[in-house]
């Protein structure tokens, strides 16, 4: 019998990644085709970013994709960062952010083409889908 | 049911690089509070042990830590709250007291962070954050901390100058503190010139005089029930408020990032279950991983209005002398921060203070002190009361 193949495609996000499986792995692909992706509960209509499988309110776990790209949000707080942990030395200066869409929050980084004057709280931003330079994945705010 | 008391504290020195292994790193602490307390360490009969994991390689460390101390076969707890873990282990020490299930309980925090390197304990920080979300985008406590700066600054007008404030009075306090870290005192010039080692960027807009230092040390908190004090010949001080909440690992959860709402509710969980306000306070302690940190927990803790931590501390009023004297031990920003051990050292000041036992930075009397420990950015909040 062969062997069940485990689905690990959660190790391509972020630039080093500490989880390899999660139910929210098509999360993934969706990032590759250009989208970052939250759940919304279809039963009670909550959304989640980032994405879960699983709604705490009404415990189901019949949940839809919706993509946050579409939105346009507004820059809650950042910090750009001189020191970074082992493994994201080659990263360094880094900004990273959070941004408030309204109905949800994302946390990320600031685009690396941002001048530092640019970025301001307040500011409108986009999230996009990211390739970084070790072939894995992530998103960062784009100003709208 | 009778009230719970504190018998004995005793810490380690703090030091960037202690010489010994974990388990002696905790006897330090372990034997200055049996000292203070008067007792022996036959007479504790459990043991809850508390620091935050993988920044050394013993697993399971309940286990050898009591088992050095000579605290076999008692039962023991391993507690975990990152750095606010010694003060979660104390609540944990005063339910088991308060139901009767123990009448003398050790807690005992220790952290050994320097057998790894800084930027690796970097990485073990960023990861107590989400590890699916957070940590792959790089992060690490001061950017978290910094994040929350900027916010501040942003909506209240706070100045890196006010930050600064905080570290002066913290290194002012520091120099008297014989088992800190960091001894010197420093200036205004050298925590604003842009030419100082200490205004070197961070995390912006933290800089390195904003930021604690990684230490290795450990901390002892006897805790015993009204009952077995009476055989004891020291007056306990009281544990009258325990306060404890949690908030959103994920930063996206959160509502507010100029405050901690874990502090908050955790504050006015301890000050009802004590019976005061905040006003009630004569001395505190407070959890200043960094300068922002302090700032927050004036306003968290209500000693100050939500924006009105900058006027507090450019009045000198949580100086010695001030209205509300905080940190005046030197806070982690001058002892150094050693996770698991950092609560305990705090309550050990104000156990001190509020015997009359603390030497050159004794404030008038006071009657009532307040203890606030953080975990992570906010994740866990914990405010403990203690009176005479």
């Amino acid at each position: 019998m062969a062997k069940k193949e485990i689905d690990v495609r959660f190790k391509k996000f972020g630039t080093v990644s500490f989880t390899s499986t999660s139910k929210v792995n098509d999360f993934i692909d969706y990032l590759d085709q250009g989208k970052v992706v939250g759940t919304r509960c279809s039963k009670c209509g909550l959304d989640f970013f980032p994405p879960r499988a699983d709604c705490f309110n009404c415990l189901g776990s019949d949940l839809e994709w919706f993509d946050a790209a579409a939105d346009t949000g507004e820059l809650v707080t950042f910090s750009k960062m001189k020191y970074g942990p082992v493994g994201f030395e080659n990263d360094l200066p880094y900004t990273i952010a959070v941004a408030d869409f309204g109905k949800y929050k994302i946390f990320g980084r600031m685009d690396n083409d941002l001048a530092d004057e640019a970025i301001k709280i307040g500011m409108k931003v986009k999230v996009s889908a990211n390739s970084l330079d070790n072939g894995n994945m992530n998103y960062v705010f784009k100003a709208a | 049911m009778g009230k719970v008391g504190i018998i004995g504290v005793g810490q380690s020195a703090f030091v960037r690089t202690y010489p010994g292994s974990l388990k002696e790193l905790a006897f330090e602490g372990f034997k200055e509070a049996v000292q203070d307390a008067g007792i022996t360490s036959q007479e504790i009969d459990a043991s809850v042990v508390c620091s935050a994991p993988e920044y050394d390689k013993q697993r399971s460390p309940a286990g050898i830590v009591a088992e050095y101390l000579g605290l076999n076969p008692q039962p023991t707890f391993y507690v975990e709250t990152l750095c606010s873990s010694s003060s979660t282990g104390l609540k944990l020490a005063y339910s088991l007291v308060k139901s009767g299930l123990h009448d003398c309980v050790a807690v005992v925090g220790v952290q050994k962070m320097s057998e790894i390197t800084s930027a690796e304990s970097q990485e073990r920080m960023g990861r107590g954050t989400d590890i699916q979300w957070e940590s792959p985008f790089g992060t690490m406590m001061p950017a978290y901390y910094a994040l929350f700066a900027q916010a501040h600054m942003n909506k209240y007008g706070t100045k890196p100058e006010d930050l600064s404030l905080i570290r002066l009075k913290s290194s002012f306090y520091g120099r008297l503190n014989e088992k800190a870290v960091f001894r010197k005192s420093l200036d205004m010039d050298q925590l604003t010139s842009p030419d100082s080692r200490l205004t070197d960027p961070v995390a912006s807009p933290l800089r390195v005089g904003d930021c604690c230092a990684n230490a290795d040390g450990s901390s002892c908190v006897i805790v015993v029930s009204e009952e077995k004090a009476k055989s004891l010949s020291r007056e306990p001080v009281w544990i009258l408020g325990v306060g404890a909440a949690s908030n959103s690992v994920n930063l996206t959860g959160r509502e507010l990032f100029s405050g901690l709402p874990a502090a908050a509710e955790a504050a006015r969980q301890a000050y009802e279950m004590a019976g005061i306000t905040a006003k009630d306070v004569d001395i505190a302690e407070v959890h200043d991983c960094f300068t922002i940190a302090e700032m927050m927990a004036y306003e968290n803790l209500g000693f100050a209005e939500p924006g009105g931590g900058k006027e507090l501390i450019q009045g000198k009023e949580t100086y010695m002398d001030g209205s509300i004297p905080v940190n005046i031990d030197g806070g982690l920003l001058s002892k150094g921060h050693p996770i698991g051990a950092t609560g305990g050292s705090q309550i050990r000041t104000i156990v001190n203070q509020l015997r009359g036992e603390a030497g050159d930075i004794q404030v008038k009397d006071p009657e009532i002190g307040l203890v606030h420990n953080i975990g992570g950015v906010g994740l866990y909040g914990n405010v403990t009361i203690l009176g005479r």
